[in-house]
This record gives C-alpha cells, sequence and structure tokens, in this order.
C-alpha cells in the first residue's frame, strides 16, 4: 500500500497559485523572528495527473454503497440519492457565511426552518434543534438537556442513566460526559427491556433511561408504553436513540410513545451519504417540557422573515459554533420532500421487509437467538458452524463473495453476533445472491475451514495484523531526520 | 489449565499466596477470552486498594479485561515484564504472565476465594 | 413508489410468503395498536426531482449573503478550493462507505487517513493526530475534558481573545463536565497576558492566532503550567509559516480545518483536526488509523487503538464521538497533497500580504486605523468611531463584513473585524477603500 507520500518529486505541484508582490523571504522577514517557521510541514509534492492518479487508486480499494450491498447493522445504509449532492454544492449554500446577518441568509435559514418543523412533525415532538453534528452529538445535547432539566427542578439528587445491554456503546459514553453514572439493564428473554429489573432500577436517584426503539436486536420493545410511563412516574425522563429510526417511519412517532429527547441521525433515516465514517447530523426533538433549555441560536419564522432566537434563558448553551451541518441537512430536506408521507411510510415497509425476509432466508443455517419478528435490522449467531470458525472468519469469507460484511460482535448479548440491516434500497435479487452467499460460507465452514480462517481471498490486501499495529505503533509516516 | 496451589476469583484473577503477600494474575481462561493481549494496565506500587475495586486493565485489540483487587491491600511490586510484553499474559498467565503483589490487610478474606476445583465448577456452570 | 425503493408487487408477494405474513401491515404487529392510531401524517405530498430541485434552488438564491464580495471570517475563510478536490471527493468509494470497520473493504479510507494524520502531525509539530472531530469547537471541548482527566485540574483558563461561538460550545461542555472556565485578558496589542496560574487549573487555551487577528507568542507558556496542559487552537494554514505550537511544548494542538479545501457553507460540515504527543495516545479521542501488515506480509492499514473508543470502553471511553468529519478530512487531505510546502506557504503568505495592504490602506483612511498593535496575520480589527456606519457603506458597495457586535463579547466596541485571503483581487481591495472613503 503506498501513500501520496511515495509519489511526486520536489518542487512538483498540483496547483497554479497567483504570484505574490513581496518575494517570500521579504514576508517571512516581516514575522516576529520567534514566530517564524523554521522547518517547513513536510507534504507531499506532486503533479495533478499523480494527485489524481493515487486517490483513483485508493478509491478502487474501498467499499461505498454505490459499490455494492453493504448490510451495516444499525448504520443504515441505504442509497444516497444523487440530486442531494448537486443541491448541496449550489453557491447560495455552500459559499454562505454563517456569521452574516440573519437578513443576508433567509434562504438557508429557510432550509433549517423548514427541516425543524417537518422533523418536529415526523417525531410528533413540539421542540428541535439542528446543531448536533453527528448522532453521539446529539445524545451528549440530550444528556445536556436532563442535566439541565434537572437542574432547573432543583433535582440535582437525580445521577442515574439506566441503559439496556443492548444499548450502543455511545450511549453510556454520552451519559458520563455530562457526569451520570451509567446503570445497565438486562434484557429479558424476548431480547427486550426486563420490566421487572426496570421497576427495580427506578427511584428517586434516576435521572432518565437511554432507550433505542427498536433496540438493537432489531425488535421493538412491545412493552415500550409502559416502559416510559414507568420512567415518568418516577420522575425521570426518556431519551430515546433515533438510530433506528427507519425501522418505524412514517407510521409511528416517539413522541407518541412517551420520548422526551430524540435523536436523529440523518446519515441514517434520511439518506444522506456517511462520506467514510462522516459527516453525519444529529438532530434532537424534544417534548414540551425540554423546549426552554434547546440549545440557543433557535430558527423561528416570524411573517414571512426567519430569524435566529436568542431568547432562552434556560438554554444549555450551544453545542455548535453555527447551526450545525448545514449541507447534510439540505440533503435530508431534498429527501423528504422527494418522498411525501406516503414514500415515508414505504421506507419502513421496505427495510422491515427485507430484514424479515432476510432473516427467514437464513434462519435454519444460522442461529436466531432472539427468535421474533424484526424491524429494519436482526441479530444472528455465527457460533457452532464448524470447528474453531468465528464469526470474523465469516464475514471475511463474505468479501470474497463481494459482499460488505454486516457489524460484528454487536449487540454485545449475543455471541458471535453477526447484526445485519439490508434497507429498503436493495432489491430482493440482492437480498437473495447475500442469503446464498451467506449458506455457502456456512457449508464451507464445515467442508473446508480453513478458507475461511485464511479469508479474505480476492481483497487488496488480506487478513491484517491488528495486534501489532497495537504492539507496534506507526500512526504517521517517520520521516528521515532532516 | 486450573493450578490447585492457587486460589481463585469468579472474576478470573488468580492469587499466588506468599506469607502476608499475594501474587495476583488473569486465569488461563481469561485470556483466552481476550484474546491477544496488547497493552497491560498497572496500578503504581503504593496504591491502597479495596477488595473488588478496579486495579489494573489488560487489552486486546477489541476488549478490555478490568482487572479487579482480589483482596484488599496495598500494592508492593507490579510486573515491569507485561508492560513491555503483554503477550506474556497469554503465554504464561500464572507464571511470567502475573499482574501485581498486594500485601494484604486483611488476611481474612482469603477465605473468600476460590480453590481450584471451585473455580473449575464455577467455569463449567458459565458454560 | 418512491425511486429509491425496488420492491415491486410481485417482489413484496413473494418476500411476505417466504417470511409468512399476510400483508406489509403485518410487519408493523408488534407496534403497540395505541401507537400507531396516535401516528398523523404531514400532510406532505411526494414530489419529483425538478420540484425538489425548483425548491431548493430558490432557497440557495434567496441568500442575499453569498452573493456579496467577502471579507469575512470569525474562524471560516474563503480560500480557494482547487477543483481537483471536489472531483476527488465526487468518488463515490470515497463518499458512500463508512467507518472504515472492515479493514480489508477500507483500504482507501485508511491510507488517507494516515496520511492526513502525518500532515496535521507536521503542520501542528506534534507526534499523533486522530482521523477528525465535528470542528474546531467541539475539538477544543473534548481538548479540555482530556486534560481534566489527565490532570485532575477542574479549572480551565481561556483568553477572553478566543473566538466568542468557540467559547459557547467549549463552555457548554465545561458545565456538563463541571469544570470552571477562567477568563484571561488581553493587553492593547491584542496579545493574552497571562497572570498567575491558579491551583488546579486542567489547561491553558491559546488562540493561535486569536480572534482579534494578533499571533501570540507561546515561548515560556508550557514552563509556567508545569502538568496542566497547554491547549492551542491554531488555524493550520497560519502555521504553513509561523512557528507550530508542538515547537513551544504544547500538549495538545486543536483547530479549524475548513480552510485546508472545504466551503464555508453557512457552518457545517467542518473539520476538527486534534493532534497530541504519543504520552497522551491512550486518552485521545477520536479514530486512528494505524500501519500494520497482513497475513503475507504486505503494508496495510487498520483503526486502531479502539479500547479508547465508546464501542469498546462504553462509559469509561475518551469520548462518546463515533460519526466525524471524515469526508473534510479527506478534503483537507487532497488540498494539502495539491497544494504542498510551497503551494500552502504561497496560499498563506498571499493572504498575510493582502491582508497587510489592505489595512495600510484603511489605515491612511482619516478616522481609521488598527484597533490592536501586535503582529496580525490575515485578519484585523478596524477601529474606528461608528462602525456600524461603516459596515453599512461597505455593504452597499457590496463588500461583506462581519457585523460589529460579532466582537463584543470580547469587549471591542469600536470595531469590526476584516479577513483576507488570496481570493481577494486589487479590484475589491480598491472597492473596499473607496467604499469606505466614501460618504
Amino acid at each position: 500500500m503506498s501513500t501520496i507520500y511515495d509519489r511526486g518529486a520536489p518542487g512538483r505541484r498540483a496547483v497554479a497559485l497567483p504570484a505574490l508582490q513581496n518575494s517570500e523571504e521579504e514576508l517571512l522577514l516581516e514575522l516576529p523572528p520567534a514566530l517564524r517557521r523554521r522547518n517547513p510541514p513536510r507534504l507531499p509534492e506532486v503533479s495533478q495527473p499523480e494527485l489524481v492518479r493515487h486517490y483513483t487508486e485508493l478509491s478502487r480499494m474501498n467499499y461505498g454503497v454505490d459499490t455494492g450491498f453493504y448490510p451495516l447493522g444499525s448504520c443504515t445504509m441505504k442509497y444516497n440519492p444523487k440530486l442531494h449532492e448537486d443541491l448541496a454544492r449550489l453557491p447560495g449554500f455552500s459559499g454562505l457565511h454563517p456569521l452574516l446577518p440573519p437578513e443576508e441568509c433567509q434562504g438557508a435559514l429557510a432550509v433549517l426552518w423548514e427541516l425543524g418543523e417537518l422533523l418536529q412533525g415526523i417525531t410528533g415532538m413540539p421542540g428541535v434543534t439542528l446543531q448536533p453534528a453527528a448522532g453521539a452529538h446529539g445524545e451528549l445535547t440530550g444528556m445536556l438537556l436532563l442535566k439541565r432539566w434537572l437542574e432547573d427542578r432543583g433535582e440535582t439528587g437525580r445521577t442515574k442513566v439506566l441503559l439496556p445491554d443492548s444499548a450502543h456503546g455511545t450511549n453510556p459514553a454520552s451519559a458520563a460526559m455530562v457526569g451520570f453514572t451509567v446503570v445497565s439493564l438486562p434484557s429479558d428473554r424476548r431480547g427486550m427491556v426486563d420490566l421487572e429489573a426496570l421497576k427495580r432500577a427506578l427511584g428517586p436517584d434516576v435521572a432518565g433511561i437511554m432507550l433505542t426503539v427498536p433496540n438493537t436486536l432489531g425488535i421493538f420493545e412491545e412493552d415500550i408504553l409502559e416502559i416510559t410511563e414507568l420512567v415518568h412516574g418516577a420522575g425521570g425522563l426518556c431519551y430515546f436513540d433515533g438510530a433506528n429510526f427507519n425501522a418505524y417511519l412514517g407510521r409511528a412517532r416517539p413522541g407518541d410513545m412517551g420520548a422526551d429527547i430524540f435523536h436523529i441521525n440523518l446519515h441514517k433515516t434520511f439518506s444522506t451519504p456517511h462520506g467514510g465514517g462522516g459527516p453525519g447530523a444529529g438532530p434532537v426533538t424534544v417534548s414540551e417540557a425540554l423546549v426552554p433549555y434547546l440549545p440557543v441560536p433557535g430558527i423561528v419564522r416570524r411573517g414571512d422573515r426567519f430569524e435566529l432566537d436568542w431568547d432562552r434563558p434556560k438554554s444549555v448553551g450551544r453545542v455548535h459554533p453555527y447551526h450545525g451541518n448545514f449541507l447534510v441537512a439540505v440533503r435530508a430536506l431534498a429527501y423528504i420532500l422527494t418522498l411525501g408521507d406516503e414514500g415515508m411510510r414505504e421506507v419502513s415497509a421496505g427495510a422491515v421487509l427485507a430484514a424479515n425476509y432476510l432473516k427467514a432466508l437464513l434462519q435454519d443455517v444460522y442461529r436466531v437467538p432472539y427468535d421474533r419478528l424484526v424491524k429494519h435490522e436482526f441479530v444472528l449467531s455465527g457460533a457452532g458452524l464448524g470447528e474453531g470458525i468465528r464469526t470474523l472468519d465469516v464475514v471475511k469469507r463474505l468479501m470474497d463473495y463481494g459482499f460488505h460484511p454486516p457489524t460484528i460482535y454487536f449487540p454485545l448479548i449475543v455471541p458471535e453476533a453477526l447484526m445485519i440491516e439490508p434497507t429498503e434500497t436493495e432489491p430482493k435479487e440482492v437480498l437473495d445472491a447475500f442469503a446464498e452467499a451467506l449458506r455457502a460460507i456456512a457449508r464451507e465452514a464445515r467442508e473446508d475451514p480453513q478458507l475461511l480462517k485464511e479469508a479474505p481471498h480476492g481483497t487488496p490486501v488480506r487478513r491484517l495484523d491488528e495486534a501489532r499495529a497495537v504492539r507496534e505503533p506507526r500512526l504517521r509516516i517517520q520521516f528521515e531526520k532532516s | 489449565m486450573i493450578p490447585k496451589d492457587l486460589r481463585y476469583t469468579e472474576d478470573h484473577e488468580w492469587v499466588r499466596l506468599e506469607g502476608d503477600r499475594a501474587v495476583v494474575g488473569i486465569t488461563h481462561h481469561a485470556q483466552g477470552q481476550l484474546g491477544d493481549i496488547v497493552f497491560v494496565e498497572l496500578p503504581p506500587v503504593g496504591k491502597r486498594v479495596r477488595r473488588g475495586e478496579k486495579v489494573a486493565a489488560v487489552e486486546s485489540v477489541k476488549a478490555v479485561g478490568e482487572v479487579n483487587a482480589p483482596l484488599s491491600g496495598e500494592v508492593v511490586a507490579v510486573n515491569p515484564a507485561v508492560e513491555g510484553s503483554p503477550d506474556l499474559v497469554n503465554k504464561d498467565p500464572y507464571g511470567q504472565g502475573w499482574l501485581f503483589a498486594l500485601r494484604m490487610a486483611a488476611p481474612g478474606e482469603v477465605d473468600g476465594l476460590l480453590d481450584a476445583a471451585g473455580y473449575e465448577a464455577f467455569l463449567k456452570g458459565t458454560r | 413508489m418512491n425511486p429509491y425503493v425496488p420492491h415491486t408487487p410481485d417482489d413484496v408477494r413473494g418476500m411476505l410468503e417466504k417470511i409468512g405474513i399476510s400483508d406489509v401491515e403485518g410487519l408493523f404487529s408488534d407496534i403497540p395498536p395505541e401507537v400507531r392510531a396516535r401516528h398523523r401524517p404531514l400532510g406532505l405530498p411526494a414530489r419529483d426531482e425538478l420540484a425538489v430541485s425548483r425548491h431548493l434552488g430558490s432557497r440557495a438564491a434567496e441568500s442575499t449573503g453569498a452573493r456579496l464580495v467577502p471579507f469575512l471570517g470569525g474562524g471560516l475563510y474563503d480560500h480557494y478550493i482547487p477543483p481537483v478536490v471536489g472531483h476527488v471527493l465526487s468518488r463515490s468509494e470515497f463518499f458512500t462507505a463508512y467507518t472504515p470497520y472492515q479493514a480489508e473493504l477500507s483500504q482507501g479510507t485508511l491510507t488517507w487517513m494516515f496520511e492526513y494524520q502525518t500532515m496535521v502531525c507536521e503542520l501542528t509539530g506534534m507526534e499523533v493526530a486522530n482521523a477528525s472531530m465535528y470542528d474546531g469547537a467541539t475539538a477544543l471541548a473534548e481538548a479540555v475534558l482530556m486534560a481534566a482527566r489527565a490532570t485532575g485540574g477542574r479549572t480551565v483558563l481561556v483568553p477572553r481573545s478566543l473566538l466568542p461561538h468557540v467559547r459557547e460550545v467549549l463552555a457548554t461542555y465545561a458545565w456538563g463536565a463541571g469544570l470552571t472556565l477562567t477568563d484571561v485578558p488581553y493587553g492593547p496589542d491584542g496579545r493574552m497576558a497571562l497572570g498567575a496560574v491558579p491551583e488546579g487549573t486542567c489547561a491553558l487555551v491559546v488562540a493561535q492566532p486569536n480572534a482579534l487577528g494578533i499571533l501570540e507568542d507561546l515561548s515560556g507558556l508550557k514552563e509556567r503550567l508545569g502538568k496542566a496542559f497547554l491547549i492551542a487552537y491554531a488555524n493550520p494554514i497560519v502555521l504553513a509559516v509561523v512557528e507550530p505550537p508542538g515547537s513551544f511544548g504544547a500538549d495538545v494542538v486543536v483547530g479549524e480545518g475548513q480552510v485546508l479545501g472545504n466551503p464555508i457553507a453557512f457552518g457545517g460540515p467542518l473539520l476538527g483536526f486534534f493532534a497530541t504527543r504519543m504520552e497522551h495516545l491512550r486518552r485521545m479521542p477520536g479514530r486512528v488509523s494505524g500501519e500494520t501488515r497482513d497475513a503475507h506480509g504486505k503494508v496495510g492499514y487498520v483503526m486502531t487503538f479502539q479500547t479508547r473508543e465508546q464501542h469498546i470502553r462504553r462509559e469509561g471511553a475518551t469520548s462518546n464521538i463515533c460519526t466525524n468529519s471524515a469526508l473534510c478530512a479527506l478534503a483537507a487531505t487532497v488540498y494539502l497533497a495539491a497544494l504542498g510546502p510551497g503551494g500552502l506557504r504561497r496560499v498563506a503568505l498571499l493572504a498575510y500580504e493582502r491582508a497587510h495592504v489592505l489595512a495600510e490602506r484603511i489605515g491612511r483612511i482619516p478616522g481609521y486605523g488598527l484597533a490592536f498593535s501586535g503582529p496580525f496575520f490575515h485578519e484585523f480589527v478596524v477601529r474606528c468611531s461608528n462602525p456600524a456606519g461603516a459596515v453599512e457603506k461597505l455593504r452597499r458597495a457590496g463588500i461583506a463584513v462581519l457585523p460589529p457586535e460579532f466582537l463584543a463579547p470580547l469587549g471591542v466596541r469600536q470595531g469590526f473585524p476584516v479577513a483576507v485571503t488570496e481570493k481577494r483581487t486589487d479590484e475589491e481591495l480598491d472597492l473596499f477603500v473607496s467604499a469606505l472613503e466614501g460618504r
């Protein structure tokens, strides 16, 4: 694997830039001597063709939704419509500075306001902030809201946040960042929150609960109304993690289930591209009681004008330096407007149909630890396929069949977990082919386990030694001493 | 792989009693569950710990095994070798892969530890 | 049927049959009926691509600010983005992938992450960098949380000359974590004037340059802090020619990477960069790509030191961050590779030169001058008796500067900030000066 530093030669450059009026030396001498940089940063020196070849080559060693099926559980790797990319590049959006007075930014504020209104309607919750830049950032914002709400009511003795043992790792990490103590709740045999355990855990020291709906097993909490009622009855609030919102988009609303705080991953449910790890966006909608605490500034409409609302004396403050990931919001708005109510129902229908269908195609070969109707994703176990075969081996072999692997080893409550989320955008033929590949791999696990152990065979690199990467850390290019 | 002369906890620590000292490591079973161990975090010598308190951590690439103090006391020694070569915990968990030693504050706590047979039964029960 | 869902009625029938459920509604029988009954649609019709395109196209056209000549800064700057950056980013193998959990299928992402980490280290003078945070403000907040964990201190020294909205984000995070922010004033030259370092300090933040545009001298700061962290919030383009914070013993260097090949985009998405020393690696937030070998000995890259992260260590993680700003970091990588050391220096010096030309010309206009005497880079504060009137004059000429209120939280009453990049032409500088001269 070569890096951009392996290409080029001293003096090459990829861009023609304007000339200076003075010489570089003269200008550098103007800087105070203590501030003048002694050694220039070592950056690549490449011509434009070399640059383009290098990154094109790297792109070909990657796998995206546009490459093929990407059933990464909990990540909703659905197709990213191309119209949205063009819209996000409009100069009126991409070139606009956020610190201009609102009267100069009416179009952008209108986009944010429209999206905010739609998200409130879709979630059935009366308040929104678009500032959070990612799902975990939305969680953090939610925990800050919870803390402020408690403080405002003088209930600072509520320091515990309850979390089902199937929760995403971001949930406990977000709660801990604002000083809450995390209490884990066991799942019951159905894969749902154990109501008796919940009742035992509730008390005057509980700030609230963080729930993922449907949960990370892909199972809808059938007792959701009872759970939120119990938590509210005990004086706590209910945070819903919206990572799995694709499962019931257009059919049910968290606000109708008792959610007080809900974050939405625009890069999951609302189709914005994942960017190789980001950027995404994690807007948060809230119940009436939490509206006064939302981050400033809010975006409001007065007549036909859009304004910034700073009049929130109880606000948690800013969580983003400007208005959140605006270009992600543009894409999400385009998506919602394209779909309309009916299109959103088709999304959840297609996602749930695909997940249950794929599960039906696989459950005679792979163990389904919690075998129920699922929503947008399901969890299999790779245990017991063959002597010494682990889930890791199964998914590495899956690459040889041309598929991106599902999420593995999560949720933690299923040994050797394979968490599969097909999304609504895959044709039936692709689901059939994927199931056929996983069935073939299960056969190979018995007949030729070494084939799996040594997989993948057809990728740009073979299985990589992750232990070595920690034992001998090389986290940047080490240059010869100059 | 459960030496008869050691005592054990349900958190998969082993204890070798040497007078008022207790040498502590993680069991063969625990290292196998973690996989390739790449990092060991040890307590400072002199630290006082209570039984059950988190005192060290053993990390593989994808997991963190927290090591709790099997007994109350003061940390009197740590094993510098496992900091440099964490894989010693994989290769020789009961020998060169020991983690730290305590001077016991409440020797009576020893009675609460499992013996080899008890630990073996515990492992069978959790399987 | 919406254009992104491919299931025909035949497909649906076949799939339902395999599942053993008679209709699509049956797939949702596990949602309590009263919840489903409460659902209210938005009354939103589906729209065709042309209609959506028209609607958002007109929204884009409604922001008059995008048509002004920008002399705008305040943390985001209008630098030239070479088209090659956008073309590389439009490879959908990059932008439709996610976090590289499966290394063998993600060597493209992991390799550029490794390149990016190298470049950030080079710019900042640090030893290790993560693969990005959301933006400079949250990167700074995370650096402060890291300092608090490492030192046990609860007090953060924050210069009054830090960007106000960056400080507001930091204040929100600090409140959440129970930390106290203490102001460090600035002097008449606009430079930070650090007094005594109180007991229990976990970090000193220093901005390079600060929100007044003034370059700080970092010499001797770390020595005064002891084990408390020196955290620099730096502009990476300025670091092309200014000695990096790493040379002054900084423990963490963060900043806003938008300037490296990313559009201003109404303030998002942005790019927070984060670099530190190897001794702090295990406390660092965020993803990291590391070099290793495959089963045949070939060099490859993996996400490494993952036990710091939330998906493994949960409430004990160094941060809750998961999704980051990867695509913006790729833009920065391609931008820096395209410019190289010479091009980056040129961009920095062009901005410096043009800013100084403009500042000097403004200084010759009666009633106008520079508010601070310290050395500045490409942004400066113009002092005048009626800043609102001056900004309005510029606006009438088609020029945008930040409103004077922007600096009010910093205690600047009689001025407004001006930022200049390599994109501003001689004609635009002339226009600026003649607009101020006019009445």
